[in-house]
């Protein structure tokens, strides 16, 4: 807080530096140390002789001649498979994104400009969805879906990331349509717009920043989903996050838990450069039912 | 806005919420109150020179067969909800005749896997979330008094460890525990003890998921609680330093009930989050001395020969009453405001 009566003693200063560089380095130096050890053997990253291998990397030296070496990815992403894991996440991401904000602006956009009680009741229901442990939801999927035998397919997993995300995006755009002036559809609605025209025409034109946050967090729910997409799908079908589960199971391969580190940085790494971008985006989003509500 | 123009909007996402969050606890009650079929046994005359001998096998046509005639199972009633995979009425009962002491009867029961994997949540979610808050919020006061300027870059790093999905960063931690890693290696120096890891104690590995619990959650508390401090008044707090209030002070007094309302929600959301705690137990391979209730339904869903539907099912019924317990409070409150309001 920069207040002009405030003065901080040096003290406190010094203490308050002091904290936040030690925060910063739990917060980010596994990522940092992960993405660095990516690029050696397993013998130095998982050292049973000496961590401080890792990063002399002697044995990457003897193993491949240089001190960093990109085996652990290209392995990963021919041999492993993990080409054709990301492309099925590029394709969940995608079309639960495109729905759930489809889906979402419509509903919340009703729920916004409702002043009937179901509304109110509406969103009750939406808050006890939110909270119900995606577990138990696959563990009712599980076998009308094998029954249907629509199990193990991507359309499937779409629909239920979909389905899953709704009631957080149904909140999330709720709070951003409150914001929205009445009076600017209402008007719309006098000069003889039908609700839809009005939505299509006038509100939707000044929700860009609200849509954007929502459809980062389908992104983020889609991208990072373990739970939904492990058991709901095939292997063949496998997005990057139970793919890289499949690399630590499978520990006979000496390469496979390599495979799995390089993978965790692959996976990451695009992630991060979003979050870097739409950071802003982000943060309005996970505040937006907080400090209004 | 007309009650049959605001059904065609909500229409899309109604039927998605209805069909595929409605319907399947639905299913999943349905399913709790069937077990899959046993095996149907036959016995088997085998006659050789020095006499005959009867052996008992499975009959695998027969079984085969009534599992897809019934594929629910058979009707187990709630049944499964008392076997002594869940809430093991009859274990207790004998455990409360046969033992001596409390102590040793307490002993037994959380031997038991249901009642073992809900204290592991518990104690999970009791130790995560109150220093989440505590966490967070100190991150929020001393990042919001350094300059503007490099913000930006500060608040970048403090909310990775929330944007990763948990397995990735439970997998991260993991590698650097690891006995062959950074810190465990580092850890065995300092101990001296060669042996010493993460993994072979309970206590140990309690403590790893619970501090990457608190890892994990913070920045999200980070977060709310900044933005919160943006929109804490100037006034009163130029007021209170004028009068000669302390920093602690003016947090106490002002700060914290300005916010208030932000921290029952933070709270709340974190409280339904830890409750789910499943994905860290996969990523640090804990299993063996840590199991929580979301963790036993996915072991019964991903079993080798065959799934345990009810079984599965009868412990996400009882996680879903656990989680409507912790909801209650909130739910009754806003229904009172609601009332009132009207």
């Amino acid at each position: 807080m920069e207040y002009g009566l405030d003065k901080r003693s040096n003290a406190l200063k010094i203490f308050n530096t002091t904290f936040i560089i030690v925060w910063l380095l739990v917060a980010c130096f596994p990522f940092i140390w992960t993405f660095w050890g990516s690029f050696k053997v397993r013998a130095d990253f998982f050292s049973r002789a000496d961590w401080w291998y890792a990063i002399t990397a002697f044995n990457t030296l003897l193993e491949t001649g240089a001190k960093f070496t990109t085996d652990a990815y290209s392995q990963a992403w021919t041999e492993g498979e993990f080409w054709k894991a990301s492309r099925n996440t590029v394709i969940v991401t995608f079309f639960v994104v495109t729905i759930s904000l489809f889906l979402g602006t419509l509903g919340a956009y009703a729920l916004s400009r409702s002043t009937r009680n179901y509304a109110f009741w509406i969103l009750i229901a939406a808050l006890i969805f939110r909270a119900m442990p995606h577990i138990t939801l696959v563990s009712g999927y599980l076998f009308p879906f094998f029954q249907l035998q629509i199990w193990g397919i991507l359309p499937t997993t779409i629909v239920v990331l979909v389905a899953i995300n709704q009631p957080f995006t149904l909140w999330l755009l709720y709070s951003f349509f409150k914001t929205v002036p009445k009076e600017l559809d209402e008007s719309a609605l006098i000069d003889g717009c039908s609700y839809f025209q009005a939505f299509r025409h006038i509100i939707m034109p000044v929700m860009w920043p609200g849509v954007i946050t929502a459809g980062l967090f389908s992104l983020m729910l889609a991208y990072n989903d373990f739970t939904v997409t492990a058991l709901l799908l095939n292997q063949e079908n496998h997005t990057m996050v139970p793919k890289i589960q499949s690399y630590l199971g499978t520990n006979q391969h000496e390469g496979n838990l390599m495979w799995a580190v390089s993978a965790v940085v692959s996976a990451t790494a695009p992630l991060f450069m979003l979050v870097m971008f739409f950071q802003r985006q982000v943060i309005s989003g996970l505040t937006a039912g907080a400090v209004k509500g | 806005m007309p009650n049959k123009t605001f059904f065609w909007f909500f229409l899309p996402t109604g039927l998605a919420m209805i069909l595929f969050i409605g319907l399947p606890i639905i299913s999943t009650g349905i399913q709790s109150f069937y077990a899959q079929h046993d095996q149907v046994v036959k016995e088997v005359k085998k006659c050789d020179p020095f006499g005959c001998t009867v052996s008992i096998v499975v009959d695998q046509e027969k079984t085969s067969k009534i599992r897809e005639e019934k594929p629910l199972g058979k009707f187990n009633g709630f049944g499964t909800y008392v076997d002594r995979n869940h809430l093991a009425i009859e274990e207790i009962g004998k455990f409360w005749n046969e033992t001596n002491s409390f102590g040793e009867f307490v002993d037994q029961v959380t031997n038991l896997p249901f009642y073992k994997a809900l204290i592991f949540t518990l104690t999970y979610c009791l130790f995560v979330t109150p220093n989440v808050l505590l966490l967070g919020f100190i991150i929020a006061l001393s990042l919001n008094a350094v300059t503007r300027r490099i913000r930006g870059p500060l608040i970048f790093g403090t909310i990775l460890p929330m944007i990763v999905t948990p397995l990735v960063g439970s997998l991260v931690l993991f590698w650097m525990i690891d006995a062959e890693g950074i810190i465990g290696a580092n850890l065995q120096m300092l101990m001296d003890d060669p042996y010493l890891s993460l993994k072979s104690s309970k206590t140990l590995t309690w403590i790893t998921i619970i501090i990457y619990g608190i890892w994990h959650h913070s920045p999200f508390a980070f977060v709310v609680f900044y933005a919160a401090l943006q929109t804490v008044p100037q006034e009163p707090v130029e007021a209170a330093i004028i009068d000669g209030a302390s920093r602690w002070q003016r947090v106490r007094h002002i700060v914290l009930p300005h916010i208030y309302p932000v921290v029952t929600f933070v709270a709340l959301i974190s409280l339904m989050d830890n409750f789910r705690v499943f994905e860290p137990i996969i990523g640090f391979s804990a299993e063996g001395s840590a199991q929580s209730l979301s963790w036993l339904i996915y072991d019964n869903l991903v079993n080798e020969e065959v799934i345990l539907f009810g079984s599965a099912a009868a412990t996400s019924m009882m996680t879903i009453v656990g989680i409507a317990i912790l909801l209650a409070p909130v739910l009754i409150r806003t229904w009172k405001e609601f009332r009132t309001a009207r």
